[in-house]
């Protein structure tokens, strides 16, 4: 799972040159050629900056998102549901440890980004500041809202940080995975009784404006982002990975018989690009402030898991330090 | 609910033990996902919950080939309470990390034993599925250990909620022993090597409490002190008499299934 592809502002370029235009010069060649740029190498300092911002609200991301699904782990319906979902969620949590060994190497400790994400200074991903209120949330957010993750990881592997593309290379392995029970657990209800399916199509009814969020604004209101994409923090515009998921994704709800609250919804064959009516972007930043269905919830569930684990971290300080060492 | 009676084959009923007992466990022990003190802990407490509902699901596939019983999704999650034989220190919320750690220190170290014997049964079948689920337990006993080590030695503060876990933990670990009405005709069974494979709860109660004291000793934990050696165990799960987080479990993990009882999930 991840936290969709917005990053909320633009780097200011003319910093980057201050620091000095030679090594500004080197490295942005090595990123043109297609190097990895390594936690030893020299980088703008607004470069470490919005890379140690962009993965530690991809880590957040991945423990937050446990949180709605974890809630059903308990409830699954049988072994077999139960023990993928168990392991899914477990991918989700060992995501977030990659991930804050991947921002670890530019210089923040995770404990430092915990206690941000729970003072509220760090964003992570809108979607998971939804309930998941019924057994079909957890197919919708299994196949959907992991698919749209996918798309936003294999786009960001590609990146030029190489700790976090190692890192993400071996998250989108286990994706693949998340998105393959997702999409089993979603066609057995579409394909189950009445009730199943009604369930499933509330899920969706109530899920598609977060999943029309999940990339980001459209480009044409974002801030500009070329800097970003020049070095390779950014890989794909908001716009063309929210046509991507729906290139692949609207055929294969439509297929099932399901439909999507939103009458405007088409592909233009003209032009291949989809149509859809724009969705509430007010909502969508009221929510990144902190102001979603479940943002206080999430963040005081994480805040007492933090409080009531210090005693434990506390004892292992004394003990040794041996959580330090970056994974990936 | 399925009314099926339990069974009454000794070795069959020694077995629903087993797997209500890791199904309980398995599941309390999943209730750290996303909760956990560390992350490297979330991470373990899942994986163990993993193998425990994992060798569950081995079990009730057993029971359902060999001895009759309903299939693992029936047996496991439309049983009534008084019909679950699982003890009563499964059962229990997770508490603090202090106590789902001693429990699981205390647990698994008891299932290994189990395993152990259990994998000197004739069946073949059996004896393989026994052998490669001790090894997979092998790994839970080593993380209890690492950690029990680690936080009754760590800070002042650590030790006091472990020994505190401790005593809470250790009469219902005493009550994973209950004897029961089978006990006797299964330890006359005799196993692969010609020798009964199965001691007796009282047998292996003591083989436990030797070696977890023995351990506990090595901590510099004064069981004597602590009053461990005069407990009193918590007796009944054997029986189908449950403390009162048994029926809300249930209940929980039955929700959905019983949205649509005609329904494939
Ligand atoms: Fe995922
Ligand atoms: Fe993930």
């Amino acid at each position: 799972m991840y936290g969709g592809g917005y990053i909320p502002a633009g780097v200011e370029e003319t910093k980057a040159q201050a620091e000095s235009p030679e090594l500004l010069a080197q490295f942005e060649a090595r990123i043109t050629r297609g190097e990895k740029i390594e936690p030893r190498d020299w980088m703008p300092a607004v470069y470490r900056k919005q890379l140690i911002r962009m993965i530690e609200q991809h880590a957040h991301s991945e423990i937050i998102g446990a949180l709605p699904e974890g809630t059903w782990i308990t409830r699954a319906p049988g072994f077999r549901r139960k023990l993928a979902l168990m392991a899914k969620v477990q991918d989700e949590v060992g995501h977030a440890q990659l991930l804050y060994s991947a921002a670890e190497t530019l210089g923040k400790k995770r404990e430092d980004m915990l206690n941000d994400l729970i003072n509220g200074k760090s964003k992570y991903s809108n979607v998971f500041n939804y309930p998941a209120e019924t057994w079909a949330d957890v197919a919708v957010i299994g196949f959907l809202i992991d698919a749209a993750a996918i798309v936003n990881q294999v786009a960001n592997s590609k990146g030029s940080y190489g700790p976090y593309c190692r890192a993400l290379e071996r998250i989108c392995y286990e994706e693949s995975f998340h998105l393959k029970q997702g999409h089993s657990v979603f066609v057995w209800l579409a394909t189950g009784t009445p009730m199943q399916r009604e369930m499933l199509q509330n899920a969706l009814n109530r899920w598609w404006e977060p999943i029309m969020h999940f990339f980001g604004p459209s480009d044409t209101m974002s801030q500009h982002t070329e800097t970003l994409m020049r070095w390779k923090v950014k890989m794909a515009t908001n716009d063309v990975m929210r046509q991507q998921f729906l290139n692949i994704y609207v055929p294969k709800i439509w297929d099932l018989g399901l439909s999507l609250p939103d009458p405007e919804l088409r592909k233009d064959e003209s032009t291949g690009q989809w149509l859809f009516t724009e969705p509430n972007w007010d909502t969508f930043f009221k929510v990144i402030n902190g102001d979603g269905p479940c943002s206080r919830e999430r963040l005081a569930v994480r805040k007492v898991a933090e409080e009531r684990g210090a005693w434990v971290r506390a004892a292992l300080r004394r003990a040794d330090a041996r959580y330090a060492t970056p994974l990936a | 609910m399925t009314n099926q009676p339990l069974p009454t084959a000794p070795l069959a009923r020694y077995l629903l033990h087993l797997a209500d007992d890791q199904l309980v466990m398995g599941h309390r022990n999943s209730e750290w996902t996303g909760l956990g003190p560390i992350l490297e802990e979330d991470i373990a407490f899942s994986s163990i919950a993993q193998d425990q509902v994992g060798h569950a699901l081995a079990f009730y596939e057993y029971l359902n080939q060999e001895c009759g019983l309903a299939d693992p999704d029936q047996t496991a999650f439309n049983r009534p309470e008084s019909l679950m034989v699982s003890s009563w220190l499964v059962e229990q919320p997770i508490g603090d990390y202090a106590f789902s750690l001693v429990r699981h220190w205390c647990y698994d170290q008891a299932v290994y034993l189990r395993y152990e014997s259990l994998s000197q049964i004739q069946d073949p079948a059996l004896q393989a599925l026994a052998t490669k689920l001790r090894g997979e337990v092998k790994y839970h006993t080593f993380h209890a250990n690492t950690w029990m080590k680690s936080l009754l030695q760590g800070s002042e503060e650590s030790r006091l909620r472990m020994l505190t876990a401790l005593k809470e933990v250790w009469p219902m670990a005493l009550g994973l022993f209950e004897s029961w009405s089978g006990e006797k005709a299964l330890m006359e069974q005799v196993g692969h090597a010609g020798q009964p494979w199965y001691p007796g709860e009282r047998h292996l109660q003591q083989h436990w409490q030797a070696g977890a004291l023995e351990s506990l000793v090595l901590w510099s934990v004064d069981v004597e002190a602590l009053g461990l050696h005069k407990v009193e165990p918590v007796l009944g799960g054997r029986q189908g008499y449950h403390s009162e987080h048994l029926a809300s479990m249930l209940e929980e993990m039955t929700a959905v299934f019983r949205l649509d009882p005609q329904a494939e999930w």
